[in-house]
C-alpha cells in the first residue's frame, strides 16, 4: 500500500467522524499549545532578567564585603570580625591596569524633604564613576563632577519619581533638599531607567560618598562596582582586586568578587531549569491527550469492526491493517500539533500585546519538542488499538454487521 | 483441471462447555471454472467450508490444497496475499465501508495491493461499466438499492481477476427482482470462467448451479458433481 493512499485512506477515516475528530485534535493542540506558550514564558522570565543584568553595565564586577565561607568547629578564642570595605580600599584597586573605573556604593535610607514634602528615600552614597559603570543618563542637569572624592560636598542628583513627587512640573535645579540634618543642592535629574537590580533607580537620591560618610557616620560600604577594561580582561581584574584588598586586610582575604558573567550564567541556569519543568509539567497534558488518542482509536475498531474483517479478506494482512489505524493517530496527533502551534503562536502574541515589555518568545526547542511528544504519544498510545484491529479474527469481524 | 483439493477438513469450536464439530472430515475436488451451490441448514458448517475456501479460517486437521499449494504450510502474510490475487468475496450484508463512494469502495483492493493510481481509475471505471454502475459512481452506499450494493460489491470481488469467487448467501438481503439480477452478474462472470462457489439457503437458486452440494452436521451428504 502506498503512503499517499495509507494516509488518504486514514485521513477519510477520520473526517468520516467529524464532531470525535475535532474534539481530540482540540485536546491535543490544548496540550501542544501550553507546552509551547509556558515554556515562551519561562524563557520570558530569563530573558527579562538577562536584560537586567546588561542594564547593570558591561563587564561589571561587584566587591562585596565579607566572605562566603563555612567556619565552625570550637568558637575561636579572638572574635571573627570582618574588616569593611572603604572608600580607600575603593581607590586603592584603581592601581590595577585591568580596572577601568571604579565606584564605592554606600547605601543607606533617609528621609528627604522640600518645602514641607517629605520622603524616605534610598540614599546612594558613590563618585562621578558610578553615571558610566551603571551606564545611567541625566533627564535634566549633570550627574557628580569629578573632583576630590573625599571632599564631602553637599550636591545631589535625584530620581525622576523623587523630583516628581517633591517638586511637581517645577524643574528642582539648583534648588536645596533636606536630607535627614543637612542641606544638599540639586544639580540633576536622573532619566527614567526602570528597575536595575531590584532597585528603583527613580527613587533614589545619589551623593557624593564623602557626604553619604558623614550623613550616615559610618565608613563602610554597601559594595564597590567595577568596570574592567574589557570582557579579557574580567579575570584579571577579579584577581587584581583579591590580591589589593587581601594586602589592604593584612592578608586576609575577606571580600566576595561576583562578575556579572557569573551571576547571569547562575540565573540562566536558574531559569532554563524553570522553563523546562514548566515544559514538563504542560507535557503531562500530552501524555492525557495520548491516552485520549488511545480511547478514540479503541472505540474506533469495535465501531469499524467489519471494516476490519472486510480488510482483511481483501487481503491485507495484519501489519497492514496495524500501519492503518497507527497512521490515524499519527494523524490526529500530528494535526492536533500543528494547530496548537498555531494557537500557541497567538497567544504569544497576545501576551506580548499585553505585556509589551516583557520578552514573551517560546525557545526554539520547545516547539520541536512539543509536536515530537505529541506524535510519540499518538504513537506509543496508538499500538495498543492497532494492534487490537490488526489481531481481529476476519470471521467473527465479518459476522457482525 | 482441479484447482481446489479439500482431504478430511475437520474444524472444531469451543463454545462454552461444548465442543462443536463445524466440519467433521470434509473432502471435496473443485475444477475450475465450475459453478456450485452449497446446500444446507444453519449449523451444517456450509459458511465455516466457505471461510476455510477463501483462507479466513484454518482447518484443525486435513489438506487444503489451492493450486497445487498447501495453503495450511502458508504463514498468514502469505495466506492474505492468496487472498488478495485468487479470490473474491461477496457477503450477505454487503461490507461496503459507508464513507467511501461506489468507485472507492471498489478501488480498495488495488489501493491494498498497492496498484498505480493511474491504471486504478480505469480498471475501477471498466468494471463498473461491466456491471452497469458507470454512472453510481461517485454514490456513496446509502444512496445506492440493495441490489446496486451487492452489485458494487461484486465489482470489488472481482477487480483483481480472482481465480475463485466465494458466496455467502449473496441474496439473502434482496427483494427477488434484484436478487435475480445479482445471481445473473455472478453467472456471468462464472461464464468468462471464475469458478464460483456459493452458500445458500434458497433451493431455487441452489437448482441453477451446475454442482450442487448438501450438508448436514459438518459432512458432505450429497454432492451431484462428486469426485470426478
Amino acid at each position: 500500500m502506498r503512503i499517499a493512499d495509507l494516509s488518504r485512506f486514514s485521513t477519510r477515516a477520520l473526517t468520516g467522524y467529524p464532531l470525535r475528530t475535532s474534539l481530540m485534535l482540540l485536546a491535543m493542540a490544548i496540550g501542544v499549545s501550553s507546552v509551547v506558550v509556558l515554556t515562551a514564558l519561562g524563557e520570558g522570565a530569563r530573558r527579562y532578567v538577562a536584560g537586567q543584568f546588561t542594564s547593570l553595565g558591561t563587564h561589571l564586577l561587584i566587591v562585596l564585603p565579607g566572605r562566603s565561607e563555612t567556619t565552625g568547629g570550637p568558637p575561636p578564642m579572638m572574635g571573627e570580625t570582618p574588616r569593611d570595605l572603604t572608600v580607600e580600599d575603593a581607590l586603592a584597586l584603581k592601581r590595577s591596569s585591568a580596572v577601568y573605573k571604579v565606584a564605592p556604593i554606600m547605601v543607606g535610607s533617609a528621609p528627604v524633604s522640600h518645602k514641607g514634602l517629605e520622603r524616605e528615600v534610598t540614599i546612594i552614597g558613590s563618585t562621578p564613576e558610578m553615571y558610566e559603570i551603571r551606564d545611567l543618563a541625566m533627564a535634566q542637569g549633570k550627574f557628580l563632577g569629578p573632583g576630590d572624592v573625599l571632599r564631602a560636598e553637599a550636591l545631589c542628583v535625584v530620581g525622576h519619581k523623587v523630583k516628581s513627587e517633591l517638586f511637581g512640573n517645577e524643574s528642582p535645579l539648583g534648588r536645596f533638599v533636606r536630607i535627614g540634618e543637612r542641606r544638599f543642592r540639586i544639580i540633576g535629574v536622573m532619566a527614567k531607567k526602570g528597575q536595575s537590580l531590584g532597585l528603583d533607580m527613580s527613587d533614589v537620591v545619589v551623593i557624593p560618598v564623602a557626604s553619604a560618610e558623614a550623613l550616615f557616620n559610618r565608613s563602610s560600604l554597601f559594595r564597590i562596582l567595577v568596570r574592567a577594561r574589557d570582557r579579557d580582561a574580567i579575570g584579571r581584574a577579579k584577581q587584581a582586586i583579591t590580591d589589593i584588598i587581601q594586602s589592604r586586610h593584612d592578608g586576609e582575604d575577606d571580600v566576595t568578587v561576583i562578575t556579572q558573567d557569573a551571576l547571569l550564567a547562575t540565573f540562566d541556569r536558574i531559569f532554563t531549569a524553570l522553563t523546562l519543568a514548566v515544559g514538563g509539567i504542560a507535557a503531562i497534558s500530552l501524555l492525557v491527550a495520548g491516552i485520549l488518542i488511545m480511547n478514540v482509536m479503541l472505540i474506533a475498531v469495535s465501531q469499524r469492526t467489519s471494516e476490519i474483517g472486510l480488510l482483511k479478506a481483501l487481503g491485507a494482512p495484519g501489519p497492514q491493517i496495524l500501519r492503518l489505524f497507527l497512521t490515524e493517530s499519527a494523524l490526529l496527533s500530528l494535526v492536533g500539533a500543528a494547530g496548537g502551534l498555531v494557537l500557541s503562536f497567538g497567544g504569544c502574541l497576545l501576551i506580548r500585546r499585553i505585556f509589551p515589555e516583557f520578552p514573551v518568545s517560546a525557545p526554539s526547542w520547545s516547539p520541536v519538542a512539543a509536536v515530537g511528544v505529541a506524535l510519540a504519544s499518538g504513537l506509543i498510545f496508538g499500538v495498543l488499538p492497532a494492534r487490537k484491529a490488526a489481531r481481529l479474527d476476519p470471521v467473527a469481524a465479518l459476522s457482525r454487521r | 483441471m482441479k484447482t481446489i483439493r479439500l482431504e478430511k477438513i475437520r474444524r472444531i469450536f469451543q463454545v462454552g462447555d461444548e465442543t462443536v464439530h463445524a466440519l467433521h472430515g470434509v473432502t471435496l475436488d473443485i475444477s475450475k471454472s465450475e459453478y456450485i451451490a452449497i446446500m444446507g441448514p444453519s449449523g451444517s458448517g456450509k459458511s465455516t467450508l466457505l471461510n476455510i475456501l477463501g483462507l479466513l479460517d484454518r482447518p484443525d486437521a486435513g489438506l487444503y490444497q489451492l493450486e497445487n499449494v498447501d495453503t495450511t504450510e502458508l504463514s498468514d502474510l502469505q495466506q492474505a496475499e492468496v487472498r488478495r490475487h485468487k479470490i473474491g468475496f461477496v457477503f450477505q450484508f454487503f461490507h461496503l465501508i459507508p464513507r467511501l463512494t461506489a468507485a472507492e469502495n471498489v478501488e480498495l483492493p488495488l489501493i491494498l495491493a498497492g496498484v498505480d493510481p493511474k491504471q486504478r481509475k480505469q480498471r475501477v471505471t471498466a468494471t463498473l461499466e461491466g456491471l452497469g454502475l458507470a454512472d453510481r459512481a461517485r454514490h456513496r452506499p446509502d444512496q445506492l438499492s440493495g441490489g446496486q450494493r451487492q452489485r458494487v460489491a461484486i465489482a470489488r470481488a472481482t477487480i483483481m481477476k480472482p481465480a475463485m469467487i466465494l458466496a455467502d448467501e449473496p441474496t439473502g438481503n434482496l427483494d427477488r427482482v434484484s436478487g435475480n439480477d445479482v445471481v445473473k452478474t455472478i453467472e456471468a462472470l462464472n461464464q468468462q470462467g471464475m469458478t464460483v462457489v456459493m452458500v445458500t439457503h434458497d433451493p431455487e437458486l441452489g437448482q441453477r448451479a451446475r454442482r450442487m452440494i448438501q450438508m448436514a452436521d459438518g459432512q458432505i451428504t450429497s454432492d451431484s458433481g462428486g469426485p470426478a
